[in-house]
């Protein structure tokens, strides 16, 4: 073990700290602000700050393993108040699954347009009958000709309303395929076309950032498929291990304490800051304990599985652990909120503390979250059975069976 | 820049780990608990042998020199085998000679300690909660001391003292002088027996650096009881995970039944995150003395109110039988209450960690 912050690290720190002096902000001269920020992105990737685990050849800067640095680099970019480096659908997904499964030329043609976000991403994954049950998906890809021919309907895609491309998993082998897993690919496609239809679903928060998709003989070409065909279900479910996507959400957690802390400083109580009870300062160290427990069991794992030792099955636990971690955030805030918690958006009219809109929508936002990406149950299916070996639910697969279904 | 154990630290973790395997410790274990015996000697040997009580200790005084984080692993291994032996007072009471004594203090006491010729432990609280070093009344009077102190671990096996005093001072306390005396109630975990002990003008030796010395032994006894509540908790976990899966009602196996399957998953996704818990607070003692009492207090108090809740789920998932004597569920599940009030109740060591944050 050795989290040492030595010297290596200080003048990293400093280099770091020049580049960020000389690169940001840009002259206006370079475009406007999102163009800027995309040209300061371009420049940290080029000197080795972001994009770290993607090879150099497809436009990362392929960078060692180094969660220390990773670290600095947060820091100091949040401190310089520079542009973040943003984990979306096609950094955080898409790239990953290109760099395991993809073909070259598949890695060539989409790792570098989708780093720079000139591709950006949704994921096709849930049907209005397939939700946890992801393995009883109907949408249809036929391959005729030289293209897939897709008919069918996704639903709950963040994005694609506004993003253009999209990875699908669709049905691509016969119907009575079994295991029905076995029959799934996955699939990357432009939603650009006349054979897809989106309408944006409104959200319990307002806001519309879901979509229904619908496929009418869509299109794409037929060497859009990642991993081989019926292997859909292992590419989709791949375990990312790398620094992004295993910090993203500790570095999130350990903001929203400070965040807590914050709204707790300004809300009185009985005529003191409400941060001066002790029960309330017991109950953020336990979130901070939770916060420490996560960021160190990740450390770990990835020290291990960086030098090829087997590091168990903590990766499989985090999502769960940190959904029930918001929601210990949220009773918190909910307390701490009172009467702003029956407003949208609190603080931001002449009633309300400032800033207690972002926690009416985060109490909203958790549930999303617990129910998005694998739902709580769902994850404690794949925990009890991943992590503790127990058996599979015989449930519905004595109903399919009944039913004379492919399992 | 790494967070792994080493070579070394995986070997010495994998050797204690075969010592006290279950079918070798288990029987020694339930002889305590049967009244058969008042503690595992025969382990505590292997465990001499093995240099368990050298680990921390310099190798001037005679032990190993190494650091927290291999006592930490086998404290893991301690935990999750429920060996009856004094490891806690012990490595307490050589932790704060190690970090307070003069090169003379260390040199007397030691040596003995590390050899395991001589069994230490740590008399610190004076009950209701004083296991603060700010919270130590006793005083000593010249080189002598009088007074009550509670919860000593293995008290009565002890023939070495450290003894917390006003002001977080320390002192050694030799049980052979004289004015020592112990009495004990039936504890509840009677793998590490408590009780309390009478000093009447015991001859007291102070630490050269007790007050600092005495908060590293609260950070140190942190640390430990995190790793042993991890180690606890993997293993009453794997005994519900066991019996679900052999268990048969309505038909089928209970680990057939989706709501035993989710409570299991409940149960596992609280206890594998605090092993990198008990990890950091281990290493910062070690490497980042500046954060060790923030890490230490922090990993004490989640992986023992974890080590808690689920010894009780777990004891809850095996059925009537979780509630008999003869069933071991009952020895994790004191266990686990031990950790959760031994050296601070979570709420106050919560309260704590949240003192030192720019909260």
């Amino acid at each position: 073990m050795d989290l040492s912050y030595s010297q290596e690290y200080e003048e990293y720190r400093a280099e770091l700290q020049a580049f960020l002096k000389a690169n940001w902000p840009l002259p206006e001269s370079l475009g406007d602000l999102e163009e800027r920020k995309e040209e300061f992105r371009r420049r940290a990737t080029g000197a080795g700050y972001m994009n770290r685990a993607i090879p150099k050849e497809y436009g990362g800067s392929e960078q060692p393993l180094d969660f220390l640095k990773g670290e600095i680099i947060r820091e100091e970019i949040k401190k310089h108040g520079a542009p973040t480096e943003e984990v979306h659908i096609g950094t955080g997904r898409v790239i990953p699954v290109l760099l395991a499964y993809g073909t070259q030329e598949q890695k060539d043609y989409w790792i570098p347009p989708t780093i720079s976000r000139e591709f950006m991403w949704s994921q096709g994954y849930s049907e209005p009958n397939a939700g946890s049950d992801l393995a009883a998906l109907k949408t249809r890809a036929e391959l005729v000709g030289d293209k897939w021919i897709i008919n069918g309907q996704k639903i709950w895609s963040s994005g694609a309303h506004k993003y253009p491309y999209m990875v699908v998993l669709v049905r691509t082998e016969p119907e009575d395929v079994a295991p029905r897993h076995a029959g799934i690919s996955y699939l990357l496609m432009d939603l650009r076309q006349p054979g897809v239809e989106i309408r944006p679903i409104k959200q319990i928060s307002g806001e519309p950032e879901f979509n229904e998709v619908f496929f009418t003989n869509a299109e794409a070409p037929a060497d859009a498929i990642v991993g081989g065909r019926g292997n859909g279900w292992n590419v989709s479910r791949m375990l990312l291990r790398y620094e992004r996507a295993a910090f993203s959400g500790i570095n999130w957690a350990d903001s929203m304490i400070q965040r807590a802390v914050k709204t707790a400083r300004a809300t009185m109580r009985n005529g003191r800051p409400a941060i001066e009870d002790p029960n309330l300062r017991a109950d953020l160290a336990r979130l901070q304990a939770r916060a420490m427990a996560m960021r160190y069991s990740a450390y770990r794992d990835m020290s291990m599985e960086a030098v090829g030792e087997p590091s168990g099955d903590y990766m499989l636990m985090q999502k769960l652990y940190l959904t029930e971690f918001l929601l210990k955030l949220d009773d918190i805030t909910r307390d701490l909120l009172a009467d702003d918690l029956m407003l949208l958006k609190p603080g931001e009219g002449a009633d309300g503390l400032k800033g207690n809109a972002k926690w009416v929508d985060a109490s909203l936002q958790t549930l999303k979250i617990r129910i998005a990406g694998g739902s709580s149950n769902i994850q404690r299916n794949i925990i009890g059975e991943r992590a503790l070996g127990l058996p599979r639910d015989q449930v519905g697969v004595n109903a399919r069976k009944d039913r004379g279904a492919a399992q | 820049m790494n967070f792994r154990l080493n070579e070394d630290q995986q070997q010495l973790q994998g050797t204690i780990a075969r010592i006290l395997a279950t079918d070798r410790i288990q029987p020694r274990t339930r002889a305590v608990i049967d009244g058969k015996k008042a503690w595992d000697e025969e382990t505590w040997q292997e465990l001499i042998e093995f240099g368990l009580t050298g680990i921390v200790v310099p190798e001037e005084n005679g032990g190993m020199g190494m650091s927290l984080i291999e006592l930490a692993l086998c404290a893991e291994e301690l935990g999750r085998s429920a060996a009856a032996v004094p490891f806690l007072g012990h490595v307490l009471a050589t932790i704060a000679i190690v970090e307070g004594g003069s090169a003379a203090q260390k040199a007397k006491y030691l040596p003995g300690l590390a050899s395991g010729e001589m069994i230490g432990s740590v008399a610190l609280t004076e009950g209701n909660d004083t296991w603060a070093p700010e919270d130590w009344q006793m005083k000593p009077d010249g080189d002598a001391i009088s007074g009550r102190k509670r919860n000593v671990p293995h008290g009565e096996i002890a023939q070495l003292l450290v003894v917390g005093l006003e002001g977080g001072a320390l002192g050694v306390i030799e049980v052979a002088n004289g004015g020592v005396s112990c009495e004990s109630f039936e504890p509840l975990d009677l793998t590490r027996p408590i009780c309390s002990i009478d000093f009447d003008k015991a001859k007291v030796d102070l630490l050269e650096n007790g007050p600092a010395a005495a908060v590293r032994m609260w950070d140190a006894a942190l640390a430990l009881l995190s790793a042993d509540a991890y180690g606890g908790s993997w293993k009453i976990t794997e005994m519900a995970r066991d019996y679900v899966q052999v268990r048969e009602a309505f038909g089928a196996r209970l680990s057939e039944f989706q709501a035993i399957k989710h409570q299991m998953a409940n149960v596992v996704v609280e206890v594998e995150p605090t092993r990198g818990l008990y990890w950091f607070a281990a290493y910062t003692f070690a490497n980042m003395p500046e954060k060790a009492t923030h890490a230490a207090s922090l990993a004490k108090a989640q992986t023992a109110e974890v080590y808690d809740k689920v010894a009780r789920m777990c004891t809850e998932l095996h059925g009537g039988i979780g509630f008999t004597w003869e069933f071991d569920a009952h020895i994790y599940l004191k266990r686990a209450i031990f950790d959760l009030a031994w050296g601070g109740r979570p709420q106050r060591l919560f309260i704590r960690a949240a003192a030192l944050t720019d909260w």
